[in-house]
């Protein structure tokens, strides 16, 4: 996991490597600046004159600007190294986001895969700065101190020999024990989150119903439920800064109370230089027991902020795991080699085809499904809900691919194709279909980039959109908001359609995209193919038997098994289903029938 | 945190209610709180003057003396003392980690639960008016800014001051002129950190709108994922977004510069300071100059500026503490605010007084209320004078005249006429926008009419208790709403005492039946995300079924078939027509198929009713009804 993520450092590594080199200068500076101050203060007790001091004062002037400027580089490094990694980690998921099949994104969630570039790519972003900064500052830091408080002192080095093992040792059984409640914890928040989500969404549902007070009780249960699990885990946590403080202050008595014994016992008495009494220490002398306090207080502190890197690296293991994921998902559906760059014609054959979502599905969403479909026709298909229309269709562009049997497009194998051939000639209309915030000009290019204007009206006309599209103020030039808000169902289906002709495709398949379109204009739009797409096989998915009537053949879907096939003529004496849809929609027991 | 900071939200007075509200019911564990934090902050400046103390009167004595003989009850004294004060210095931090914990997260919980209380009774229009992106964001990005602030901030300003003020005396008792190196250096300190803290701040904001621009970009296109990938057109989204996101990582890196340089900055200065505190120090030692201290006047002592060295470090990195600070307590002041825009939002107001209760006729015809579900309903109404009348609830609903708009001078409605009578079947067409969802969102009062009279049963719905007149009312919308939980709980949203044959009973009538035996669990199949796993079709048979178990005297379905095909429809008609029997139902649909059986159908056009009649005398005129059937017109 560590070394996919690592792939994403890329052009940061000089920074990334930069942050933590300069953070060596500055900390390395950080724990010189207590020598020269231990020196400076020895000086001031023997020395009668002002100039050692003066000469260690400007030592140490010059020691805290070059650990200023350390301190910025790498301050602007570790900026750059760990937004850049986020950028480049946002990049990479995009990107391969792209090459995802559908079945990758059914696998995914679009709301997960959004929290993913954005939560998930800003906690990593926070821990890898975290982790460039601190996780070489702390422990140069604590190399840096006790290398310090050996040349002060060995014999109080001890004191820290035994003290941070020990402390490190309770850090890591508290960070182990908590770890596992706060990956729960989060789990919860998370659900918790998403339980606000669906109150807001479904709010008419729960004035509907009068269930505030239900929606209230459940969510008092679990916000307190929530809190239990906080307070627990931060509870736990929490025990770290007692922890931290019994071992600053027993270090500090210990250093105190034996660096003073070590003091008066190693003492080698004054000599009197000038008629000015000099102290001549022993082992240790005043300043050094002062450093020695700092580096004690350096030692801790930086075993905390070790403590700190590693909860917080730990916490942001789960969003690591989650960015992997997507990095690491393959896509189903590639291009093969050797591909095949042109497709013959638009005539389709199913062989025996089976077709399951998921390998663990119990049931197939088709199965055996024997067809054929010759260039240039019109093929109808209807059927109930969850009978397995879409699901057929989307083998044709090969969006999903077979579980058994195969599809071929103009004699060959789909999966024979490059993928990118097989989608430019094999143009489908989704059910779910949507426009893009852009100008109809804009979403109609979607089709062909390089279409020109009298292409996209060409188009706009077969698609029965022209009309309205010339009676909107700013024409084709008009602004169409996210999703298509500002047109009406039935318009926005006309321009998806529109879009997609300009494609040139060989098969068009048009997904129960005509359902907002009233039976006049769906009667047009269905001439229009007829005369303006002549070559293309023409797939047409409908809930209204009006919309498939007239095609050359109509096949009749029952759970995911074709139960009839024929001319709408035919169909009706020898389907029963085709029958039943027929007369639910035209004529009512037959008393209405002007 | 937020990325949308368009709103204007007072953030003047949000700190101070904050700080009311989490002390409203915690004041006694605030102030034991307090004191644990003075007693930590104790403990650790004790440290500093321990070692003035110990150089001072324990070390110089004793190598004058040449041995520790003659200190050493003071050592031991010191040793006795200091063990002590740390002891207590722990145990404060203890507490004060432990008690802090437990306050902020009941801080939380209170809080959420009282938002969430008090969002549930906010009108329909609030929701509809604004983004749930929006809503959830007060429940986690800005109550995480008050958790911070409370469990973090708060707390670390509280030390952080207590032990300026402690360091500042103990300085100043033992020379100003040392103090006042100090105080210079951290004059300096504060005031580069105004400065790096609003350029981090102008970018940080820069950031917030880069991100969104970036959020809303990847939401876009991934609902789309699917059309992308039909048109190939992978390559044009892939460079979009990285133009966006280049720009993100733009202001990105120029904000966490900023951020990132601050601390070496006050650090350093604390070491600039240390360096000359020292040289100060030296010089005033060496020529014994006169030092001023609160404790009087006289020579300076080695030992005096070693000690001081330490305090003034500590001093300095209290203040680089509070400045880490500011950042966070101004996020939580905008998130305050934000909160407590959402606590000062008026709730649905609600005058009803009539009541819906069960009931029993006897042959005479007189109604009596009872606890048991008896399939017959009556409107409790008190009177002033102390006497209660019952009416018996029988659907029938009469608009009068009604006019609507959802924003002043944009009416919706106008002159609406409808009357349903008791057991009718009521349908309404038109185009979208034609207003025929509006209408039934007055009936059950989501929105209260601008003009004219609804009635029902005779009484004007206003006197209606809310809750009451919607439990009258089954409602099954066109978006439905399915919760997490199983196939059964969602079916008993709609009467929660329902029993499991109850509702495999409503299931079986609306048609849901088969589907759901086929789901891996049967009803107990847990369903997550709005019911991700179910098509648009099954989630809407699924929203029937809670609504036929509710058994509502009225019924309101507003597309409610719009997605399940035409043969299946059929089934869930005669199961709806079978349980609504002599019942008052709405129906709004698109599909003229759906609407064909009912006894009146109410053709509306913007915001006005054009034609009303049957199926068949509407075919018969003719008119706007007639070419809509005929596919001569486009509806939507």
């Amino acid at each position: 996991m560590i070394k996919k993520l690592a792939g994403s450092i890329r052009q940061y590594k000089a920074a990334s490597i930069l942050t933590p080199v300069f953070m060596l200068g500055e900390v390395a500076l950080e724990c010189v600046i207590p020598l020269v101050m231990k020196n400076l203060i020895d000086t001031m007790e023997t020395a009668d004159s002002i100039r050692p001091t003066l000469i260690y004062g400007g030592i140490l002037l010059a020691l805290a600007f070059a650990s200023l400027a350390c301190g910025m580089l790498s301050g602007h490094f570790a900026a750059i190294a760990s937004t850049g990694f986020a950028r480049n980690l946002r990049k990479d998921m995009y990107h391969k986001i792209q090459d995802f099949s559908f079945a990758n994104i059914d696998k995914f969630s679009t709301a997960g895969l959004v929290t993913r570039l954005t939560v998930d790519v800003s906690n990593v972003q926070n821990a890898f700065m975290m982790l460039i900064r601190m996780a070489v500052r702390a422990p140069l830091m604590l190399i840096f101190s006790v290398v310090m408080t050996i040349t002060v002192s060995p014999k109080l080095s001890i004191i820290f020999a035994v003290l941070v093992p020990l402390l490190a040792v309770a850090m890591f059984l508290l960070i182990r024990s908590v770890y596992p409640i706060y990956r729960k914890a989060f789990k919860r928040y998370d659900r918790f989150n998403e339980s606000i989500e669906e109150n807001v969404r479904g709010m008419r549902v729960v004035k509907a119903y009068v269930r505030e007070d239900y929606e209230k009780e459940k969510f008092d249960k679990e916000s307190n439920a929530l809190r239990k699990i906080f307070t627990k885990s931060d509870g736990i946590l929490m025990i770290s800064t007692p922890l931290m403080q019994l071992a600053v202050f027993t270090a500090v008595l210990l250093i105190a109370s034996l660096g003073s014994l070590l003091i008066v016992n190693t003492f080698g008495g004054f000599t009197i230089v000038n008629g000015v009494e000099i102290a001549q220490f022993g082992e240790l002398s005043i300043g050094g027991l002062s450093s020695l306090i700092t580096y004690t207080m350096q030692i801790l502190f930086s075993l905390m902020m070790f403590a700190m890197v590693i909860t917080m690296i730990t916490m942001s293991l789960e969003s690591a795991r989650r960015i992997t994921e997507v990095l690491e998902e393959k896509s189903t559906i590639v291009s093969p080699e050797n591909a095949v760059k042109e497709v013959e014609s638009g005539e389709i054959e199913f062989d025996a085809v089976g077709f399951k979502y998921s390998e663990t599905a119990e049931r197939e969403a088709l199965s055996n499904i024997k067809l054929k479909i010759p260039s240039g026709s019109t093929v109808g298909i209807i059927g109930g809900t969850g009978s397995g229309k879409t699901s057929l269709v989307q083998l044709i562009p090969r969006l999903y691919d077979v579980t058994s049997g195969s599809v071929k497009v103009g004699g060959r194998d789909v999966r024979e194709y490059d993928v990118e051939t097989l989608r430019d000639a094999v143009a489908m209309v989704l059910q779910k279909n949507t426009l893009f915030s852009g100008t109809v000009k804009e979403n109609m290019r979607w089709g062909n980039e390089n279409a020109t204007d009298e292409e996209i009206v060409y188009a706009c006309k077969l698609a029965q959109a022209d009309d309205f599209v010339s009676a909107m103020p700013d024409g084709y030039e008009t602004h169409i908001e996210q999703g298509g808000a500002n047109v009406s169902g039935g318009q926005k289906q006309r321009l998806c359609i529109a879009r997609a002709i300009l494609k040139n495709p060989k098969v068009l398949i048009l997904d129960d995209s005509t359902s907002a379109v009233d039976t006049h204009t769906d009667a047009k739009l269905r001439a229009a193919f007829r005369e303006g797409l002549k070559d293309t096989t023409k797939i047409i998915i409908a809930q209204r038997t009006a919309s498939v009537e007239d095609a050359d053949e109509i096949i009749v879907l029952d759970d995911g098994k074709i139960s009839a096939v024929g001319t709408h003529d035919e169909l009706l004496k020898t389907s029963e289903i085709y029958r039943e849809v027929y007369e639910s929609q035209n004529r009512q027991g037959g008393q209405d029938n002007e | 945190m937020n990325k949308d900071m368009k709103k204007p939200v007072r953030k003047k007075g949000a700190m101070k209610r904050l700080l009311a509200y989490a002390l409203k019911k915690h004041r006694a564990m605030f102030a034991v709180i307090i004191i644990t934090i003075i007693f930590s902050s104790m403990a650790s400046i004790s440290s500093s003057i321990a070692l003035k103390y110990i150089v001072d009167d324990i070390i110089t004595p004793a190598i004058h003396s040449g041995g520790m003989g003659a200190v050493w009850d003071k050592f031991i004294g010191f040793i006795v003392t200091m063990g002590c004060v740390y002891f207590v210095g722990i145990a404060a931090a203890a507490a004060q980690a432990q008690l802090l914990n437990l306050m902020t997260q009941q801080i939380m919980t209170d809080l959420r639960c009282d938002l969430f209380a008090h969002m549930q009774k906010l009108p329909i229009k609030y929701f509809d008016t604004n983004n749930h992106g929006d809503i959830m964001s007060i429940y986690t990005n800005d109550i995480e800014t008050v958790r911070q602030l409370i469990s973090q901030s708060l707390p670390q300003v509280l030390l952080s001051g207590i032990m300026i003020v402690m360091l500042f005396f103990v300085m100043l008792s033992y020379s100003i002129w040392l103090t006042l190196v100090v105080l210079a250096a951290v004059t300096v300190m504060i005031l580069v950190a105004k400065y790096v803290g609003s350029r981090s701040g102008k970018h940080f904001m820069r950031q917030q709108k880069s991100l969104g621009v970036v959020e809303g970009y990847i939401e876009e296109m991934m609902q789309g994922q699917k059309v992308v990938k039909v048109f190939n057109h992978e390559k044009k989204a892939k460079e979009g977004f990285d133009e966006r996101n280049d720009k993100l990582f733009d202001d990105a890196a120029k904000a966490n510069r900023y951020a990132n340089i601050l601390m070496p900055i006050l650090g350093n200065i604390g070491n600039i300071m240390y360096v000359l505190v020292a040289f100060v120090g030296a010089v005033l030692a060496l020529t014994g100059a006169f030092n001023v201290s609160l404790t009087g006047v006289g020579v300076l002592e080695v030992g005096t500026v070693v000690s001081f060295l330490t305090m003034g470090r500590s001093f300095s990195m209290q203040v680089s503490q509070v400045s880490q600070q500011v950042n966070f307590i101004a996020l939580a002041q905008a998130g305050s605010a934000r909160v407590f825009a959402l606590f000062d939002e008026k709730t649905e107001p609600d005058d009803g007084y009539v009541t819906l209760v069960n009931a029993e006729i006897d042959a005479d015809g007189n109604i009596t209320e009872t606890s048991k579900r008896t399939g017959v309903w009556a409107w409790k109404h008190p009177h002033g004078d102390g006497t209660t009348t019952y009416t018996r609830l029988t659907g029938d609903i009469l608009l009068d005249d009604v006019d609507f708009c959802y924003e002043e001078g944009k009416p919706i409605l106008k002159n609406i006429d409808v009357y349903a009578h008791a057991g009718e079947k009521v349908a309404f067409v038109g185009a979208t926008g034609a207003g025929k969802t509006t209408i039934t969102n007055l009936i059950n009062r989501f929105y209260d009419i601008a003009d004219g009279k609804i009635r029902y049963d005779g009484i004007n719905i206003n006197k209606i208790k809310k809750a009451d007149l919607r439990r009258s009312l089954g409602i099954v919308l066109q978006d439905t709403n399915l919760f997490t939980g199983t196939v059964m709980d969602n079916i008993r949203y709609g009467r929660l005492d329902a029993t499991d044959e109850e509702c495999k009973a409503a299931a079986a009538l609306a048609g849901a039946d088969s589907f759901i035996t086929r789901l891996p669990d049967g009803y107990d199949t847990m369903l997550t995300g709005d019911g991700a796993n179910l098509s648009q079709g099954q989630r809407q048979l699924l929203a029937i079924a809670r609504a036929a178990v509710a058994d509502a005297p009225v019924m309101i379905m507003d597309e409610a078939t719009s997605s399940i095909d035409t043969r299946t429809e059929q089934i869930v008609q005669q199961g709806t027509d079978r349980l609504m029997k002599g019942r008052t139902v709405f129906v709004i649909a698109h599909r003229l198929s759906t609407v064909r059986k009912s006894d009146v159908i109410m053709v509306l056009d913007h915001g006005r009713i054009i034609e009303r009649g049957s199926h068949d005398s509407l075919i018969a005129k003719k008119g706007q009804y007639y070419k809509l059937y005929t596919g001569a017109f486009e509806l939507d």
